[in-house]
C-alpha cells in the first residue's frame, strides 16, 4: 500500500443550507487512478472542488500531501469541467498550456524559455504539438480536451484532478484520452469526475460513488450495490444496462 | 483638418480621444472576454448618479464622479465575485434607479470632447498610466483570471483582490470615458470596438492593441463629423449674416 495523499475527513458542505455532501471520508494513495461517479448534482464536482482548494468544508478536514490544499497546489495539475470555457476567446493554444506554468507574483515578467519548451513537450505528450499556434476556438472538443490535459500536466504534478474530461467527445475520442491518461498513471495519481460507467471501468484502478455520501471501492469493478448506493434517485436497470451480469477486470 | 489643430480646443479633443483610446483597448477588452458589458453599464449611470450628487453637493466634478464610480464598482464587485450573473441584474437595476437625467447636465449625457480642459488631460494621463501599470503587472493574472477563473484560482493567482482591481480600473475609466464621450456611448466605446477586435486578435495582448486602435478611428471619425458640423455651422451663419 502506498502512502495516502489525500485525506478527506468528515466532510460536510452545504448549498443554500442543503446538505451536497455529508460525513464523507476518502483516502487516495500515490498511485492509485480514482474515478468519482455519482448522477448529476450528487457532489462529484463539489468534491474535487473541496480538495483542489476552491470551496471549503463546513465541517471536517481535508489535507492534500499533508497541507491544506490551498499551500500544497503547487504539486496539483486541474482540469476543469469543458462547459465553462469561452470559445470566442482570443487565445492561442501554447499560451492556454504556458497557463499551467503560471506562479503568483510573476508580475510582468514573461515566460521563460525553458517554460515553453516544457509547453511544447507538454503539447507532444497529448499529441497536440502541430496546434500549438492555433487559437483554442477553433479546435474540436476533443482536441481542446487534450490541451487542457496538456495544460494540467505542464508544471508536473503528482497529482492530476479532471473534471468530466469525457463530455462533448465521441467514443472513439474518450478511450483514446483514457488511454492518455492511464499511460500517465504510470507516473502520476489521478482523481476523475465521470458519470460514465462504461469507458471508466476498463480504465481506472479504483471508484469512489459519489451521492451525498462517499462509498469508496478499491477495485474498479461495478457492482450492483454500488450503483444502487450511487444512483438511490433512479432504477438500476436504466442506468447499468445489464450491468450486474457484466464482470470487470479487477486491478492488482 | 490640419488647421483645425491651430486651436488648442481641437488638439485638446484630439488628445483626449487618443488617451480614451488606450483606456478603451485594454479595459474595453476585459469587460468583452469576462462579459462584464452591463456591470460596466451600471457602473456607468452609477458615475452619472456622481455627477448629479457632485453638483448636488458642490464638489468638484472629478471627485464626485470619481469617488461615487470607484464605490459602486467595489460593491458590485463583493456582491458579483460569487455569482457573476447577478451582477447583469444589478447593472439593470441601478440603471432603472438612475434618478431623472437633469437638463444641467446633458453635456455628460453627451460629452464634450471640444471642451476639455488642459487639466483634464493630465487627470486622463495619470489614470491611463495608472491603467497600464496595473494591467502590465499582472498581465498573466489578468489572462489566466478571464480565461478560466477556477484553475487561476488554483495556480495561486489572488482571484478577489484582480476582480476588484478590474472593476475598479472599469470604474475610472468609465468616469474619464463620460467627459469625452457621455454617458450614452460609453458602453458602445467600451464594447464595439473590442467585440470587433475579437474576432482578429490571436492573443488578449493583441486584441487591446486591434481595440485601441479601432476606437482611435472612432474617435477620429466623430471628431471629424463634429469638425464638418462646426465648419457647416460657421459657413450657415456666415450666409444668414
Amino acid at each position: 500500500m502506498n502512502e495516502p495523499i489525500i485525506e478527506v475527513k468528515d466532510v460536510w458542505f452545504f448549498y443554500n443550507g442543503i446538505p451536497v455532501l455529508q460525513e464523507v471520508n476518502l483516502t487516495v494513495r500515490r498511485g492509485d487512478f480514482v474515478a468519482l461517479l455519482g448522477p448529476n448534482g450528487g457532489g462529484k464536482t463539489t468534491l474535487l472542488k473541496l480538495m483542489l482548494g476552491l470551496l471549503k468544508p463546513e465541517r471536517g478536514a481535508i489535507l492534500v500531501f499533508g497541507e491544506s490544499p490551498r499551500e500544497s497546489s503547487h504539486r496539483i495539475g486541474y482540469m476543469p469541467q469543458h462547459l465553462h470555457f469561452n470559445q470566442s476567446f482570443p487565445i492561442s493554444v501554447l499560451d492556454v498550456v504556458l497557463m499551467g506554468k503560471l506562479r503568483p507574483g510573476l508580475g510582468w515578467s514573461r515566460y521563460s524559455q525553458k517554460d515553453k519548451m516544457a509547453a511544447q513537450q507538454a503539447l507532444e505528450r497529448v499529441e497536440m504539438e502541430e496546434f500549438a499556434n492555433r487559437r483554442v476556438g477553433e479546435l474540436s472538443g476533443g482536441q481542446q480536451q487534450r490541451v487542457f490535459i496538456a495544460r494540467a500536466l505542464v508544471d508536473e504534478p503528482e497529482v492530476l484532478f479532471l473534471d468530466e474530461p469525457t463530455t462533448s467527445v465521441d467514443t472513439k475520442h474518450q478511450t483514446d484520452l483514457f488511454d492518455i491518461l492511464k499511460e500517465l498513471n504510470k507516473t502520476v495519481t489521478i482523481i476523475v469526475v465521470s458519470h460514465d460507467i462504461g469507458i471508466v471501468s476498463s480504465h481506472v484502478k479504483s471508484v469512489a460513488c459519489v451521492n451525498q455520501q462517499v462509498f469508496h471501492h478499491d477495485d474498479a469493478e461495478i457492482k450492483e450495490e454500488m450503483i444502487e448506493l450511487a444512483y438511490q434517485c433512479c432504477p438500476v436497470d436504466i442506468v447499468a444496462h445489464g450491468l450486474p451480469h457484466r464482470v470487470l477486470q479487477t486491478h492488482e | 483638418m490640419l488647421e483645425a489643430l491651430q486651436f488648442e480646443f481641437m488638439r485638446n479633443a484630439l488628445l483626449a480621444g487618443l488617451l480614451t483610446s488606450i483606456a478603451c483597448g485594454v479595459i474595453g477588452t476585459f469587460i468583452v472576454v469576462n462579459r462584464l458589458v452591463f456591470l460596466s453599464g451600471g457602473i456607468a449611470h452609477a458615475a452619472y448618479g456622481g455627477i448629479g450628487l457632485a453638483f448636488f453637493f458642490g464638489l468638484p466634478y472629478v471627485a464626485g464622479t470619481l469617488g461615487f464610480a470607484l464605490l459602486v464598482a467595489m460593491v458590485m464587485a463583493a456582491v458579483t465575485l460569487k455569482a457573476r450573473p447577478v451582477g447583469m441584474a444589478l447593472g439593470v437595476i441601478l440603471l432603472d434607479l438612475t434618478p431623472g437625467y437633469n437638463v444641467d447636465l446633458m453635456s455628460f449625457l453627451f460629452g464634450s470632447i471640444l471642451t476639455v480642459p488642459t487639466t483634464d488631460l493630465w487627470l486622463m494621463l495619470v489614470l491611463n498610466g495608472m491603467i497600464l501599470l496595473a494591467v502590465a503587472c499582472y498581465y498573466n493574472d489578468f489572462l489566466a483570471l478571464s480565461y478560466d477563473e477556477d484553475f487561476a484560482q488554483v495556480r495561486g493567482v489572488r482571484v478577489k483582490f484582480l476582480y476588484f482591481l478590474l472593476l475598479a480600473m472599469v470604474a475610472l475609466s468609465v468616469v474619464m470615458i463620460i467627459r469625452i464621450v457621455g454617458l450614452i456611448l460609453v458602453i458602445a466605446l467600451l464594447t464595439i470596438p473590442p467585440y470587433i477586435a475579437e474576432k482578429y486578435a490571436g492573443s488578449l495582448k493583441k486584441m487591446m492593441f486591434l481595440t485601441s486602435g479601432a476606437t482611435i478611428i472612432m474617435v477620429a471619425g466623430v471628431c471629424f463629423f463634429i469638425s464638418l458640423l462646426v465648419e457647416f455651422l460657421k459657413a450657415k451663419r456666415f450666409f444668414s449674416a
